[in-house]
């Protein structure tokens, strides 16, 4: 394994990816993909301590981490299905239903 | 050495990928590249001795959960003048949002270099064999000391499924 470091920049770069993704994106379906984008970075953190460590609670960890994933990718997706069949539109600055 | 070559190959994929795959304007070229990017993840967690991740990285993520998405592209069909429109005027918040993170995270790691004794482990690598064999040990781990939280997670996904469901039934 190499040192901590590669792996803490890695996932700080893939992060920061996500970010800028989740703010400049307009899309509602690729603002859900950069948060899948984060939720992975963290994994690799995860990962990488685990090993380092030699402890593998860190990768159960990562286990729940992607459970949750694909729970928020499934209800996220049949939100957007059921907003988009109402308005038929996935643009984030078109819902604006909550706000007046 | 060839720890090295691996670990910069896969980490150079997932990067340029997700750097594609933020600015493209099509949704699905986006959706191949976040793909590109899970499986160089992937190709990380296989080199940080992590079997059993791995697999489900590429059981869940690309093999589940990206589908998903795609068949939801494909269900919401824009036209293309739509496509066309690609980002939110707010690419001056992404930056300093960016920027600030990256600050923060730089003063962490400088003030954990200057830190007495140990301090944070950046410079530490583990030694070569150090884990027991993955799958064993992780369900081991898993069964054993996070049964509950496991327990938890099942309800978590059969919640998750009961509001798809309810979320996208056409409405009577």
């Amino acid at each position: 394994m190499l040192p901590i470091g590669h792996y803490l920049f890695l996932s700080m770069a893939l992060f920061l990816l996500g970010v800028i993704g989740v703010i400049t994106r307009r899309n509602v379906i690729v603002v859900l993909m950069s948060i899948e984008l984060i939720l992975n970075a963290v994994n690799i953190n995860l990962v990488a301590f685990s090993r380092l460590y030699g402890d593998v609670a860190g990768q159960v960890f990562a286990l729940f981490i992607i459970a949750d994933a694909a729970a928020e990718a499934a209800v996220g997706l049949g939100i957007i299905i059921a907003f988009f069949r109402n308005r038929e539109t996935v643009l984030a600055d078109e819902m604006d239903l909550l706000k007046w | 050495m060839l720890d090295k070559v691996i670990f910069y190959f896969f980490a150079g994929i997932a990067v340029g990928s997700a750097a594609l795959m933020v600015t493209r304007r099509n949704a699905v070229h986006s959706a191949i590249f976040l793909i590109a990017t899970l499986l160089a993840t992937a190709g990380i967690f296989l080199q940080l001795r992590a079997e059993f991740i791995f697999i489900v990285q590429i059981i869940l993520y690309v093999g589940g959960i990206m589908v998903l998405f795609i068949f939801v592209i494909m269900l919401v069909n824009l036209d293309v003048a739509l496509l066309q429109i690609k980002f939110a005027r707010q690419k001056w918040v992404a930056l300093v949002v960016t920027l600030a993170l990256t600050a923060q995270v730089g003063l962490l790691f400088w003030t954990t270099g200057k830190m007495p004794g140990q301090g944070f482990p950046i410079l530490t690598a583990a030694p070569v064999n150090r884990l027991p064999p993955n799958a064993e040990a992780v369900a081991k781990s898993l069964f054993s000391s996070y049964l509950l939280p496991f327990e938890i997670a099942s309800v978590l996904l059969l919640v998750a499924m009961i509001g798809a469901v309810v979320m996208a039934k056409k409405r009577t």
